[in-house]
């Protein structure tokens, strides 16, 4: 409902999920004939045209169309997404969801002016009217010329040993199984065990009249667990989850215990949660997932269309010292198997580490292709989309600290009264007066520099600049999260990551009871 | 492709699943056509313009259950598709309760007009568009001096699609939306309050013009200068009544047959008894002419009923749909919620801040969630501070912390102003001692 607004959403995904489903390896069948063609893994860029039923000419054609009204760029987006859910409830694996979608993208740039459109009937005639909807957005005589096309190859930040499309519904079946069976065992208290697993495969080809054409295979994989536990008439619900661009090697038997375990122990210790005091306090945040302080308290607001259009609290802010010196803050494309990791972002960019805060100076922007252009940088490989469907608008991938100089022990130390704040669901921000919010699930007290009662269920605010200002510890374990994070912005969602060492933000609003 | 051509497809893909091995199947196929525009500074930023075709199928095999969607409809390829759904089904554990619904709990009747069409759509052009987000835009810059960015938009969308069940049920529907919406942003000292307006309707003629959008985004948007936190404290809550289904729509999910079942909601057991004060009514009317969430059947060809969900703090219906309901031996009803309706009070939002000495206007939340198994809840809020029936200073940066089993039984009031452009018609709320956390 509040999409149109500059407040941006971030949900986790639950421990059920909705979409998504069962093996269809035979959508494929009669796409691919290229040569080689016999795992997806191998596919090369003649596959991937094949596999749309595209040539190169073709596709200049269609570029040449969306820049006849005088745009001065235009991309293509293809796309093919396989979403596959297998589910257990009441001890069965007794659901499974799937859902196919295919089509292109087309856009054109005029200035800093988009035309959008997009067809899921690739086929010449069809492609052609939607890049002539795309290239209204200009009106000039100017003519761009349509580059040739060269290949760009992409590297490899989630290279995996088999594709999800050739493991069967009958591969996943058990491990759901053993998860239910493992949480039941774990302690027993449980009454309810959720378990659901999702894969998703992305097949992309990108070309834009700049002569880029690049195919990339994104593979993306979650498991989630809820519990609900009943003791003394009292009942909690918690769960854990794992998700990345990852194969089927990573749910080893290691893997699901340590998931299982997360799970069970979440939930029982809701049982001892206790409400903090309300108003302002010292948070400490623990390593890892607590990284969603920085996609609140700065990331969004660092996005460089909410800049060029003056609206971020960090507008006037690039080059200005905003924090302690031994604070430094990233957005990173390129961590390994990370559910945030690219290739290249979403209008052909390479994508790289991006230092967003350089020991404690603002340093740059978060870019896609319109906004590097209105500051005469370079792109930073932020331009990212939900899907074929979807413009690109500058999105974080991997969001993360660097290591600091203190420890985590003396961090807990020197707080008299305060939260040490664990698991989080979800955060928000609004851009121009810059108060996030971030929901800690779980965390504990701490009271007297020692971690006492457990808490829960509370949410903290914030001002992002004030907080980068207020950030007083950092200590050097950083971790980053395994959560299975979802960015929303504008109505779109993308995947992404965080991380953190753990942090001492010195004064920070917390809900609480007034006593 | 239309209606009667996406039914013929609808009945096909069914029969074909049944023939492929499925017990029973349920197949819904539609389409949705929308355009965006988007203006800054008077220039069109962004025209956007989409058509999605989608099919769903659900597969029922012994009483084993999977659900497939695809937007590719080409007949000789869902064969394919569906081949496959069939086959993979037979791979789960089976379940007694995964069936179709009764044939008994679909619409006899479904000829009532719900006049979800504007019969004008098709004359909606590209230029009127443009020139009523162009108007919105200018009226938003020239409303105050130290504005940094304006926005405006226009969308619309039209969209039409069948439902088939393998047991007897077969529906259609069709309507129209358009929306207008503004935001601003305004300097303040360093910081840069951004607040705005959007509106909903059916029919563009109900649609508010661009005077009124951009003078409710300004308003929203000046009201905010200055704001900060104040002190943690106990105060009583005014929730705007364009916000209020916010909190509301948190009671819906521990409501579901499905968190009941699951052991997931506070309200379980709670059936026939108080959940809220006298003043807590809520009505689900699916079937009003002209709503924004009105329909025959929902999305398993369930027939629409008007129920009044709460009354006067009783909780008198879960939202049953038709697996959980089965699970709870419990009559399906429809699993979701429809245009939601309250019972109002007497006032207006203007006589009810006259009337508290000492109070905060809750008019944005921020991020915060709830917890549907205990009820507990902690939301950010922005608004602004009353005192002795005036408002006096634009609060941000606070939180609003409890438990739903205690905040609904606080509800002192309810205003005479439903929210008109929404599915969810809430009026402005007032509760009394709601725990805010600020300094």
């Amino acid at each position: 409902m509040n999409k149109e607004f500059n407040r941006r959403d971030f949900l986790k995904t639950g421990g059920i999920a909705v979409a998504g489903g069962i093996l269809l390896p035979s959508m494929l069948t009669g796409c691919f004939s290229g040569p080689g063609a016999t795992s997806p893994l191998s596919y090369q860029l003649n596959d991937y045209l094949n596999h749309f039923g595209v040539t190169q000419k073709m596709i200049m054609d269609v570029i040449a169309e969306g820049l006849s009204r005088g745009g001065d760029y235009c991309d293509l987006y293809f796309q093919h997404n396989i979403n596959n859910t297998v589910a257990l409830e009441d001890n069965m694996v007794n659901r499974a969801f799937s859902n196919v979608s295919f089509g292109v993208g087309i856009r054109v740039i005029s200035g800093e002016q988009t035309g959008y459109s997009y067809t899921e009937d690739i086929t010449l005639n069809s492609m052609k009217s939607a890049a002539r909807t795309a290239a209204n957005i200009a009106s000039s005589s100017a003519h761009m010329k349509v580059m040739p096309l060269a290949e760009k190859q992409l590297p490899g930040y989630y290279k995996i040993n088999s594709p999800w499309e050739e493991v069967s519904i009958n591969d996943k079946i058990p491990f759901l199984q053993y998860m239910n069976d493992k949480v039941f065992s774990l302690n027993p208290a449980i009454v309810k065990t959720n378990v659901s697993f999702s894969d998703q495969t992305s097949y992309i080809l990108f070309a834009n009249s700049e002569g880029i054409i690049a195919c990339d295979y994104q593979p993306m994989s979650s498991l989630n667990t809820s519990c609900v536990a009943e003791k003394n008439g009292q009942r909690e619900q918690n769960g854990y989850g794992s998700s990345g661009r990852n194969d089927v090697s990573f749910f080893d038997q290691a893997n699901l215990d340590r998931i299982a375990r997360e799970a069970v122990e979440s939930t029982m210790i809701l049982f001892d949660a206790v409400a903090p005091r309300a108003g302002e306090m010292p948070v400490v945040l623990a390593a890892g997932s607590s990284g969603i302080l920085l996609h609140e308290a700065i990331g969004h607001g660092m996005e460089a269309d909410f800049n060029r259009r003056d609206e971020s609290i960090f507008s006037d802010k690039i080059g200005k010292k905003v924090a302690e010196s031994f604070v430094s803050i990233v957005d990173d494309g390129t961590t390994l198997n990370n559910r945030g990791a690219i290739n290249m972002d979403d209008e052909g960019n390479d994508v790289k580490q991006t230092y967003m805060v350089d020991n404690g100076i603002l340093t740059s922007y978060l870019h896609d292709r319109i906004s590097a252009k209105h500051y005469g940088v370079e792109p930073t490989g932020n331009g990212r989309r939900e899907s074929f469907r979807h413009m690109p608008l500058p999105r974080m991938r991997n969001t993360y600290m660097l290591n600091g100089p203190h420890k985590r022990e003396e961090i807990i130390e020197s707080v008299e009264y305060g939260i040490f704040a664990e698991s989080f669901t979800n955060g928000q921000v609004r851009i121009g007066p810059g108060d996030f919010t971030f929901y800690v699930k779980q965390g504990y007290l701490i009271e007297n520099g020692r971690m006492t009662r457990p808490i829960k269920d509370v949410n903290i605010i914030g001002n992002g600049p004030r907080v980068l200002q207020d950030i007083v510890m950092v200590a050097d374990d950083i971790e980053m999260s395994e959560g299975g994070w979802t960015c929303g912005k504008g109505g779109q969602g993308v995947p992404a990551s965080m991380g953190q060492p753990t942090v001492k933000v010195s004064r920070i609003t917390v809900g609480g009871v007034n006593a | 492709m239309n209606n009667k051509e996406r039914m013929e497809l609808a009945q096909w893909a069914s029969n074909f699943a049944i023939k492929k091995g499925a017990t029973e199947a349920a197949v819904a196929i539609s389409r949705s056509r929308s355009v965006q525009v988007e203006v800054r500074e008077q220039k069109l930023e962004t025209i956007r313009e989409s058509t999605e075709n989608s099919l769903s199928l659900q597969i029922y095999r012994n009483n084993k259950y999977s659900g497939h969607s695809t937007n590719n409809l080409n007949k000789h390829q869902l064969e394919t598709f569906i081949s496959e759904a069939v086959e993979a089904t037979q791979y789960l554990s089976p379940d007694e309760d995964r069936v179709l619904p009764d044939p008994s709990l679909y619409p006899e009747d479904m000829s009532k007009n719900l006049e979800l069409v504007d019969p004008g759509y098709a004359e909606v052009s590209p230029e009127f568009r443009v020139q009523t987000a162009m108007e919105t835009e200018q009226l938003l810059r020239q409303g105050h001096p130290d504005i940094l960015s304006a926005t405006a938009r226009f969308n619309d969308n039209t969209g039409e699609g069948v439902r088939v069940h393998s047991n007897g049920f077969a529906g259609e529907w069709a309507n129209t939306y358009f929306g207008t919406s503004a935001s601003v942003s305004i300097m303040d000292k360093g910081a840069r309050p951004s607040g705005g307006f959007w509106a909903g309707q059916r029919f563009l003629e109900n649609l508010p013009k661009s005077d009124e959008v951009a003078q409710k985004a300004l308003e929203d948007t000046i009201k905010q200068l200055g704001q900060e936190k104040i002190a943690s404290g106990r105060y009583t809550m005014i929730l705007d009544n364009r916000i209020a289904a916010g909190l509301l729509f948190r009671l819906f999910q521990p409501m579901s047959a499905r968190n009941i079942q699951q052991k997931n909601s506070f309200l379980d057991g709670m059936l026939g008894k108080s959940i809220g004060s006298e003043h807590l009514t809520i009505i689900d009317d699916p079937l009003i002419v002209g709503g924004m969430a009105s329909r025959h059947f929902d999305n398993e060809g369930i027939a629409s009923q008007k129920r009044t969900l709460i009354e006067k703090g009783v909780l008198n219906s879960y939202l049953i749909d038709n697996y959980y309901g089965r699970k709870l031996g419990m009559t399906p009803n429809g699993g979701s919620t429809s245009n939601i309706l309250m019972a109002y009070g007497n006032r207006n939002q203007e006589q009810i801040i006259r009337a508290q000495n000492k109070a905060i206007l809750v008019t944005s939340f921020n991020g915060g969630n709830a917890n549907s198994t205990t009820g507990d809840f902690s939301f950010g809020i922005s608004g602004q501070l009353i005192e002795n029936g005036r408002i006096v200073k634009a609060v941000n940066e606070m939180n609003i912390s409890g438990n739903f089993k205690n905040l609904w039984n606080q509800l002192i009031e309810t205003g005479n102003d439903p929210y008109p452009y929404s599915s969810a018609q809430t009026p402005t709320m007032v509760f009394s001692g709601v725990d805010f956390s600020g300094l």
